[in-house]
């Protein structure tokens, strides 16, 4: 009877209508994307970079622990002593087509040469653009480290 | 050729052609403030913000929308009968307009002036199925045929109720002429004796314009877009300003026959002297928000609740308000002479 007497009143009809009126009312959660963006994690793992002691001089030193931890083979490296007999990269590509961003290379550098930096908006109109070699990366390395080095300080009591 | 005729013919006809202006261009136009009303209104209710990019607050949001569809290419599918598929939407589209020729936006505001108002918008509100069986049929393919079938049971279902309930608001009022409607209701609203009838009225608008919980026809998890599934450019577009101008056509006919149309909620003073326009449409407005806020609140009905909610419920329940109201009017001698 109740059961009945509650239908015809659209007793729950109106409890529902009255819950959506005061969600209209509530704080929203989009994002102005473009505009606005979300907050990231220093662990963010985005786009790689090589980075630089404050001399100049990059940090990689040709180990190639990363491109032996590199779960999807996306690095590939070759190496030669340069003239003043330090070991140095002549080739060092990235291809993000294949970099699924584990982290595992930032993880088994023993410099902090390679890093994955904050920046996630690399689209690209074409496929080769992706295939990053170690100008772009090093080019990353100057744009980002700013950043990239604030990320790793905050980072750093837990590393 | 006499010449003096022609200007007889001619004045009153180009009137007729600007008065038909002033009530379409206005129309059309809400049309697309009412889609963008909606999307907003469901957003606000999702905790999201809505489209807020195009022009201030993205309030021309749907003016690109249109622009975007006109352009695109029309698509005939090769199995359609090319007649009746184009000339649905048209059909719609015409059928939600013409029910404006008699709708009185203000004392004396209204096109036509003519004695059976209401049955003519029953009628050309009740035709407005037509466009979306043609839609169906014509497209060749299985969702639109679904949608069009549902459609039609659902909106004939549903004008028995609309029709009782018509029934009780002329038995009160006397007369099918929409202004003598609005103004039997110059001591009460319509909306506070006949609360029921009211609802009953809503909720079978809500059938009869398939907007949610009943948009079957076009049950988008379902039949993919319902009737306009084979649809594209200017003809999708069609349909969309047809559906949304009924929606806005079935609101007025509540305000006409339970709001008190053109008057103000208190007949006194400040409120008196705001025209009467500006009323009609706040309760227009008030309506249509009801359906968008109906429809960011209910989930779908399933096919066997729409058709039990249209025959076993409304049905008997505005058959005994006919009923009791009648008895009403004459055991207190109310009927209207």
């Amino acid at each position: 009877m109740i059961k009945y007497l509650k239908a015809f009143l659209l007793f729950e009809l109106i409890q529902g209508m009255t819950l959506t009126l005061k969600y209209m009312f509530k704080a929203k959660v989009t994002i102005n994307y473009p505009h606005e963006k979300g907050p990231l994690s220093p662990r963010f793992r985005g786009e790689h970079a090589l980075r630089r002691y404050p001399s100049g001089e990059e940090r990689c030193i040709a180990c190639k622990l990363c491109e032996a931890v590199c779960p999807a083979q996306a690095i590939t490296i070759e190496a030669e002593p340069r003239d003043d007999g330090s070991r140095r990269t002549t080739r060092y590509d990235i291809d993000m087509t294949k970099c699924i961003y584990c982290g595992l290379c930032e993880e088994s550098c023993p410099v902090d040469a390679i890093v994955e930096g904050p920046n996630f908006e690399f689209a690209t109109e074409t496929r080769e653009e992706l295939m990053y070699n170690k100008a772009k990366l090093l080019e990353n390395g100057d744009r980002w480290e700013h950043q990239i080095a604030q990320n790793l300080q905050l980072d750093s009591k837990y590393r | 050729m006499n010449f003096v005729n022609l200007y007889n013919f001619l004045i009153p006809g180009l009137i007729i052609v600007a008065q038909i202006f002033a009530v379409i261009v206005p129309v059309l136009i809400s049309v697309a403030f009412l889609v963008f009303a909606e999307r907003k209104v469901l957003a606000l209710i999702q905790l999201r913000k809505g489209p807020n990019i195009v022009g201030p607050f993205g309030l021309f949001q749907s003016i690109a929308d249109a622009l975007k569809l006109i352009t695109k290419e029309n698509i005939i599918p090769s199995g359609s009968n090319k007649i009746v598929f184009l000339l649905a939407p048209i059909i719609t589209m015409v059928l939600s307009l013409a029910g404006w020729a008699v709708i009185p936006f203000a004392p004396g505001w209204v096109i036509s002036d003519i004695n059976v108002g209401i049955m003519y918008l029953f009628a050309v509100s009740s035709l407005g199925v037509y466009g979306i069986i043609m839609a169906g049929w014509a497209s060749n393919s299985q969702y639109p045929f679904l949608g069009a079938l549902r459609s039609a049971a659902q909106m004939v279902s549903y004008e028995v109720s609309i029709g009782f309930v018509i029934i009780t608001v002329l038995l009160c009022v006397g007369s099918l002429n929409l202004s003598k409607i609005v103004m039997a209701q110059e001591t009460i609203w319509f909306a506070i004796p006949l609360l029921p009838m009211f609802i009953i009225f809503f909720v079978s608008a809500l059938a009869e314009t398939n907007r949610l919980p009943f948009d079957l026809p076009e049950d988008e998890s379902t039949l993919v877009a319902g009737f306009f599934t084979e649809y594209s450019s200017a003809s999708f577009v069609l349909f969309f300003l047809g559906e949304y101008a009924s929606m806005i056509l079935m609101s007025s006919m509540t305000v006409i026959l339970f709001l008190g149309g053109w008057l103000p909620p208190f007949d006194i003073y400040p409120l008196n002297a705001i025209p009467g326009i500006f009323w009609f449409t706040i309760k227009i407005i008030f309506i249509l928000f009801l359906f968008i806020w109906v429809r960011g609140t209910l989930p779908r009905y399933r096919y066997d609740q729409l058709m039990r909610l249209g025959w076993k419920v409304f049905l008997p329940l505005s058959l005994l308000w006919v009923v009791i109201t009648s008895g009403f009017l004459i055991w207190f001698d109310m009927v209207p002479k």
